[in-house]
């Protein structure tokens, strides 16, 4: 069963009187424990997808299969409850609470669910061990190196442990070297069998995924996988 | 959310911005000072003077000759309209009302008084034995005036204790003879020190019979009849009794004015209790605007974490958390506040009573609980704008602010 399925999204801004069609009769289905990687230039809707996959945002018209389960019609709760279990995200500039330290900023999702903080302990730990971070947990953002807050960041985004990792340019504010650690980290989890969307310019990182897809004005140019179904 | 995490988080919210966090801390802590010393000041100047004039005596009913007030056409006063003087006789007379415990009959006038060589200036109480106790004053040295027929003054004075340390200083002071005006009069008492009492300082007082003092003066008037009725009930009683035997020895005439204490303190009772009611209600206003200025800090909050906000809701924030958590930094805010404040208040009281010890500045019990929840209902009412807000943004948006 596909984890995500996609049928008929419409994602329409109005910016003054102009309609602009972010995302066009779109439908799409990622499997579970699959790596895709969503490029494509600027304004393509790529984030806007990522933004749909995420819940953090409604389609115009179609429906949004998670898991199986209709998750368009659900009401902000509902879906802010799919978003706490379900999904993790990554982002290009990390989106750390500064004032927290790196233990705080992994927990946070933990504390927002209500766990039991003798739990969350327990698992931030663990996490700060698999993140080598061990002698980072009570730094704050700012005394952290951008590898190192990326990290933090996916830390936070793996500890609820979600079906579905939504990365958008996880590597954008990041030297190469670096960049290169977090998406092995990223692939790593993907080995493990999380389901991970990265959004992307950068066309080495993007060629790594297992599945490519390119958009353009808002439709799927190019996907590597209906390629391979169905080449032509 | 668990609710100490929602507090924790708030109050590491509103610890990251110190500055912010304490000027309006700051704001809401002057409001409530100012309820806590403004209705200190009030309500103590409401004690002050029911204090004060309570100290005068109790359920007095207090006689003044001539009537304040505009009566209507009377042929008593077409005869003659100059009211009659308050004698001793009156003041004898009103000793039969049914309601009167005590009379004591006052003349005042001021004298010389000089011994030893030492002279000064006093003020000079021509009254009978019962003006002490009524008066509640208290012999520290000797004893009162002695009973005795009230027309016929003995050449006694009882002092008060500044007098006896000026003219005496740590000799004592019973048994000597002193010189009244031109008066030889011997000391029988001496008075306990009690300071001021409305305007007539009792410490500088010489207290003689009243024949004596009026012939001292040479007038057969009296200042005042102090009467002191037998119990709190019977003070309207005295009042109407003293008024009909005065009337009916003036040939039915109501010359003179009859005021009970109990009226005279429940007037100052109330005026000054309006009057602290009306400070408490200004010093209100500036809780009014330290609660808008909550709103304001946290309406900043709101556009300065819209990153933290639109992240909080990609992690699974459903919007009820995001405005609790919101909520609980604008109580915190204003809690702390109320509590600073409080205690600044009650400091400022304290600084009053320091330095003005006779001044009763405790603030009223109902105005710190009226100012507190006052502080802490703006402050929640004030944090809901901001919290609904923070938590309908849109977190696409808000994600994209950082």
């Amino acid at each position: 069963m596909a984890l995500i399925e996609l049928a008929g999204i419409e994602r329409v801004f109005q910016l003054g009187d102009s309609e602009v069609h972010a995302l066009t009769a779109l439908d799409l289905s990622i499997g579970a424990g699959e790596y895709v990687a969503v490029m494509g230039p600027s304004g393509s809707g790529k984030s806007t997808l990522l933004n749909l996959l995420g819940l953090l945002d409604r389609p115009n018209a179609g429906t949004y299969r998670l898991e199986g389960r209709d998750v368009t019609t659900l009401s902000p709760d509902e879906q802010a409850r799919v978003r706490s279990e379900r999904i993790g995200f990554v982002f290009q500039s990390f989106h750390l609470v500064p004032r927290l330290t790196a233990a705080e900023n992994i927990a946070l999702p933990m504390t927002l669910a209500g766990i039991p903080v003798k739990e969350r302990h327990e698992r931030v730990a663990r996490a700060l061990v698999n993140f080598g971070l061990e002698n980072r947990a009570d730094h704050r953002p700012d005394q952290l190196s951008g590898g190192q807050r990326q990290r933090v960041a996916i830390a936070r985004a793996t500890i609820m442990q979600p079906a579905l990792i939504l990365a958008d340019e996880p590597t954008g504010n990041l030297d190469r070297h670096t960049g290169e650690e977090v998406v092995n980290l990223l692939e790593g989890l993907n080995a493990s069998g999380v389901t991970l969307v990265v959004v992307t310019h950068d066309q080495t990182m993007g060629a790594r995924a297992g599945r490519q897809i390119v958009m353009e004005d808002g439709r799927l140019q190019r996907d590597s996988a209906r390629n391979a179904d169905a080449p032509g | 959310m668990r609710l100490a995490d929602t507090l924790r988080f708030a109050r590491d919210a509103a610890t990251g911005y110190p500055l912010r966090t304490a000027l309006s801390v700051l704001a809401m802590s002057i409001g409530v000072a100012a309820v806590v010393i403004l209705t200190a000041l009030g309500d103590g100047a409401r004690r002050y003077v029911v204090g004060q004039f309570s100290s005068i005596g109790t359920n007095l009913v207090i006689v003044l000759p001539g009537r304040s007030g505009t009566g209507g056409f009377n042929p008593a006063n077409a005869i003659t309209t100059t009211p009659r003087d308050l004698t001793v006789d009156d003041a004898a007379s009103l000793r039969r009302a049914a309601a009167v415990s005590r009379v004591a009959p006052l003349a005042v006038g001021t004298s010389e008084i000089s011994f030893g060589g030492r002279l000064r200036e006093v003020m000079v109480a021509g009254s009978t034995s019962d003006f002490i106790p009524i008066r509640n004053f208290e012999v520290a040295q000797g004893r009162g005036l002695p009973d005795e027929d009230w027309n016929r003054g003995s050449s006694v004075a009882v002092i008060g204790s500044k007098v006896r340390d000026e003219l005496f200083g740590n000799e004592p002071a019973v048994g000597h003879l002193i010189r009244v005006g031109d008066r030889r009069l011997r000391i029988v008492g001496v008075l306990k020190a009690v300071g001021q009492g409305l305007g007539m300082n009792t410490d500088e007082l010489v207290i003689v019979p009243v024949s004596l003092a009026q012939a001292m003066f040479n007038s057969n008037t009296l200042f005042r009849i102090l009467v002191e009725a037998r119990s709190r009930e019977a003070i309207p009683a005295a009042r109407e009794q003293v008024m009909e035997i005065l009337k009916q020895r003036h040939r039915g005439e109501e010359d003179v004015t009859v005021i009970t204490q109990d009226a005279v303190l429940a007037t100052f009772d109330k005026l000054l209790g309006a009057l602290t009611l009306g400070v408490a209600g200004i010093a209100a206003i500036s809780l009014a605007v330290a609660g808008i200025l909550v709103m304001n800090v946290m309406l900043v909050a709101v556009t300065q974490r819209t990153g933290e906000i639109g992240l909080l809701k990609a992690l699974g924030a459903p919007a009820r958390t995001i405005r609790l958590a919101f909520l609980a930094e604008a109580a915190m805010l204003s809690t702390v506040g109320a509590v600073v404040g409080y205690l600044l208040g009650q400091l400022g009281a304290f600084a009053l009573r320091q330095a003005f010890p006779v001044f009763p500045a405790y603030p009223p019990d109902w105005a710190v609980i009226a100012g507190l929840s006052t502080a802490l209902g703006t402050g929640l009412l004030f944090g809901v704008m901001p919290a609904r807000r923070a938590a309908r943004l849109d977190p696409v948006q808000a994600l994209m602010k950082h």
